[in-house]
């Protein structure tokens, strides 16, 4: 188990770096362009010039790549071109909000897909039915539309919940929670297609084994053998689909972001892109598999947790 | 107009005429038909988008800024003046055309990849599968905000991207249709006739993977749509360009004073994401067959037991103390099949005295297991169940809720099963399945059931109770394992115990100890016992009493010495003689099992 999580995080570890490359390098293709940018379309050529001297860009491509790998090994993730700011701090700033409305939803799609799965798995008939089919639907209905339901209704129609803006816990956890509900809401739909469908499918597979009739032949409660023992072995695929769903809920928590209005790393990432800052986007690149590859890490520790054979190898 | 029933098992479409029956499955599935016409709607709007309407998409006019609908602008006009049903007319163009492409890469690089990884494997796949892991790590609109930002505004560019992202989906499944069809007969004996690979390949690989294919592309269709709408609702892509998502930005400007602009592009990005699933859907219930069908119909078990006579006043004021612990009545229990039932057992009727074993025998298939499950309610749901009465200890059962059965489940009716290890939960310890009915039905202390189950382990002949209640079920040996479970059914001191072949599973040498166990245990506790076993030599064993099954029916009952030495039926002679031929030295078994017991009732 642990040489296998040991082998799991190496490769995570090659994931951000040659992800964070491969951005590198694209991003760095046309040098000149990004001065011309950033000093606007009425500087003079030398204003530009002096520019792409100020940020390096006229250094041969390798030499600024090794650079730029050197000063992010050691965690220095440089500058803003437009903004001077640091990059790591904007990211401080900005990453409480994402990993809020993650959680969320993460924590929100678990919930819900242990309850609707396990009971179509259970109750068949119309409701299983039914579970299928919306699922089919949730999970083809993009999440940004979800969002700007929500929006729409519950925000801006009947004012329940906050329509945009981030509370930091720190000042009130109350106004946190209502600020992210809606997001983490929208987010969550897709994810929760999916993982309720793997749930409900290996539920039912579970409670066909023989073990699961022993368990009743002991007249253990309905709740007992469905929530005890049936979800904990019905668990672990659910659980591999729900961390393949994590990667789509950092994607999609860029365009929640934008719909609520949260500076969160996403609406970083879409002005960063736009503008073509390309030490935020680098950043932003870097955090969020960092992110995809931390949470397959959890999710291999909780699959061991769940599954004793594999704790034991 | 009833769709055709299919084989359960799947499912290979090798020939054009299994097609042909795929698509007539797939238009006698209304959902199919639906999602069809409004897929062909939106490819003809798009391409009949000059003759639908005689506005220019992107044409804006600050006269018409947010134009309510009318004759002029039948949807309105949005926030800069652009008619509305123009720029979902032409942005269907482009999100169709934009789908295309990511459908095109995907296949173009996948289908290649997948081919070669399934067929050839080795290093190539190994290089693929790799590539495929790690591209499916990444976020794909991070990777098109780059590609945007960096390389290209266009979206056309951006879907060919997607389509390279998601190509890892199309790999996985070519090259897992491919491994499967590669070790079938038919393509080894092709190869050994000399075909090359690549006809290989296209005569008999490409055929099986078209179907799953086509479900795939609808997926990415879908996926497409929406991601490409997502890029234009941030605000990326040509500006010149309509698409659904860029309408929807300009919509999102307006969302307080125009909330309705929002509705139509949305509208149409729905309609077609779900119609693309929805056939996707479709398409996989007429490949799969009943394979998902099936699941989903299963129904709760009927259960109607007929009381017997007089039962309605059934609870007697005295419980029946006498020798009686369980009769049955008329038991019969059925299965659904294809268009009708199929009866499993067929009026069978039993009585088990108290401190008494009753062997239940017949060859496989004969019932006796579906009886013994029907008695602890333990039946799949799908089975239906009937009986006269079945009466345990002054109680009646049948018909009784999973609430009332669990009453008796475990507590005074306890059940061996035939197979141990697939019998205890692999995702607990042995000690923690064990101490939960104790606990549940005894109501006792976490630490007095643990004492408990600790002393049943010593008792049920296992060396180190403590080692063994710690441990997992893999981690012990399957003689074990048929330990514990006698150790779980006997915990909370049962009246009646249901053994399901307790030893078929098991070493011969083990075989002998478990059922020496069982009876030590049934007479230490006076318990009723009902094993079901197909083994004349077991029931010579154990057995006071047999009731002899053949397909589903009775066939005759007596006391075990009487069967041996008198059969009625000319059934049981048959078994006998056929048990007895097997295994000559056990005709010295019925002597001594009548006479160690003693017990020629």
């Amino acid at each position: 188990m642990v040489s296998f999580l040991l082998r799991r995080l190496l490769a995570g570890i090659t994931l951000v770096l040659l992800v964070a490359s491969a951005t590198f390098v694209m991003l760095n293709f046309t040098g000149a362009d990004i001065a011309r940018n950033i000093v606007g379309e009425t500087a003079t050529p030398e204003q530009a010039w002096a520019k792409a001297t100020e940020l390096g860009l006229d250094e041969p491509l390798a030499l600024r790549y090794i650079e730029w790998l050197g000063a992010t090994l050691t965690g220095d993730l440089g500058k803003s071109w437009f903004t001077t700011v640091p990059v790591g701090t904007t990211l401080q700033t900005a990453l409480p909000v994402t990993l809020s409305i993650i959680l969320g939803a993460l924590i929100i799609s678990a919930l819900v897909s242990v309850v609707l799965g396990s009971l179509a798995a259970v109750r068949a008939g119309w409701f299983d039915k039914t579970v299928q089919f919306s699922a089919v639907l949730a999970d083809a209905v993009p999440g940004f539309l979800v969002a700007l339901a929500l929006a729409l209704v519950i925000a801006v129609n009947f004012g329940w919940l906050p329509a945009t803006g981030y509370v930091p816990y720190q000042r009130s956890v109350v106004e946190w929670l209502r600020s992210i509900t809606l997001p983490s809401i929208a987010l969550a739909f897709g994810a929760i297609a999916a993982t309720t469908l793997q749930l409900r499918g290996s539920m039912f597979d579970v409670l066909q084994r023989d073990y699961v009739r022993t368990l009743r032949s002991r007249g253990l409660t309905e709740n007992s053998i469905v929530f005890k023992h049936a979800l904990r072995n019905a668990a672990p695929p659910a659980l591999t689909v729900l961390s393949l769903q994590f990667i789509g809920l950092v994607g999609g928590a860029v365009i929640v972001e934008k719909v609520f209005g949260l500076r969160g790393i996403g609406s970083l990432a879409t002005a960063a892109a736009v503008q073509g800052d390309a030490p935020v986007v680098l950043g932003v690149v870097i955090v969020m598999v960092l992110l995809v590859v931390a949470v397959n890490l959890v999710a291999d520790l909780a699959y061991g947790w769940l599954n004793p054979k594999v704790r034991a190898e | 107009m009833s769709v055709p029933p299919t084989d359960g098992l799947v499912v290979v479409p090798s020939a054009p005429v299994r097609r042909r029956h795929l698509m007539v499955r797939l238009l006698h599935d209304p959902v199919a038909v639906a999602a069809l016409v409004i897929l062909a709607l939106l490819a003809a709007a798009s391409v009949l988008a000059p003759v639908l309407t005689s506005h220019d998409p992107i044409r804006s006019s600050l006269f018409d800024t947010l134009a309510p609908m009318g004759p002029d602008h039948p949807l309105g006009a949005d926030g800069v003046g652009r008619d509305v049903w123009a720029q979902l007319l032409y942005g269907a163009r482009t999100s169709l055309a934009a789908a295309l492409v990511a459908v095109a890469v995907a296949f173009a690089v996948g289908i290649p990849a997948g081919l070669l990884g399934g067929y050839y494997r080795g290093k190539a796949d190994a290089i693929l599968s790799w590539a495929s892991n790690f591209m499916m790590a990444v976020p794909a609109i991070i990777v098109l905000l780059v590609v945007m930002a960096a390389v290209s505004q266009s979206t056309y560019v951006a879907m060919a991207v997607l389509g390279l992202i998601i190509s890892p989906s199309v790999y996985r499944l070519i090259r897992a249709s491919v491994v499967s069809v590669r070790e079938e007969l038919y393509v080894d004996a092709a190869r050994v006739s000399g075909l090359t690979d690549g006809r290989i390949m296209r005569r008999h690989i490409l055929p099986v993977v078209q179907a799953p294919s086509i479900i795939q592309a609808a997926q990415i269709f879908g996926v497409a749509i929406s991601i490409q709408a997502g890029l234009a609702f941030l605000g990326l892509g040509s500006p010149s360009e309509t698409s659904w998502g860029a309408m929807l930005n300009d919509a999102f400007a307006n969302i307080y004073t125009a909330p309705m602009l929002l509705l139509w592009p949305a509208l149409a990005i729905c309609l077609t994401t779900t119609s693309l699933a929805l056939l996707a859907n479709a398409l996989r219930d007429a490949l799969g067959g009943k394979k998902v069908r099936q699941k989903s119909s299963v129904q709760r078990p009927k259960t109607s037991v007929r009381p017997a006579r007089g039962a309605k006043s059934a609870k007697p004021a005295v419980r029946n103390l006498g020798a009686e612990l369980l009769r049955v009545d008329n038991l019969k229990v059925t299965y659904p099949v294809d268009g009708g039932t199929r009866t499993v057992v067929d009026g069978v009727s039993l009585v088990v005295e108290r401190g008494k074993v009753l062997g239940l025998v017949g060859e496989s298939g004969s019932g006796k297991s579906q009886t013994a499950f029907s008695l602890l309610g333990l039946l799949p749901p799908e089975a239906g169940m009937q009986a006269d009465g079945i009466r345990f200890d002054g109680d009646e059962l049948g018909g009784l809720g999973r609430g009332a059965m669990n009453r008796f489940r475990g507590k005074r009716i306890a059940y061996i099963p035939q197979e141990p290890m697939s019998n205890l939960d692999p995702s607990f310890t042995v000690g923690s399945q064990l101490v939960e009915p104790v606990r549940q039905h005894l109501r006792i202390s976490a630490r007095a059931a643990k004492a408990k189950v600790l002393s049943l382990l010593e008792r049920v002949g296992i060396t180190e109770p403590g080692r063994v209640f710690d441990s997992y079920p893999h981690q012990i040996s399957g003689g074990m394992a048929q330990r514990v479970l006698i150790a779980g059914a006997v915990s909370c001191d049962p009246d009646l115990l249901i053994a399901d072949e307790p030893t078929t599973a098991l070493d011969v040498t083990v075989q002998a100890e478990i059922l020496d166990l069982i009876r030590s245990l049934q007479d230490e506790r006076n318990m009723g016992v009902i094993l079901v076993t197909h083994d004349f030599g077991v029931v010579a064993d154990i057995c006071d009493r047999v009731t002899v099954m053949r397909s589903g029916k009775l066939v005759e009952t007596a006391d075990v010495a009487e069967l041996f030495a008198n059969p009625q039926a000319d059934y049981t002679r048959m078994l006998l003689a056929s048990t007895l031929e097997d295994a000559k030295p056990r005709t010295a078994l019925k002597g001594p099992a009548v006479g160690r017991r003693d017990r020629t009732a």
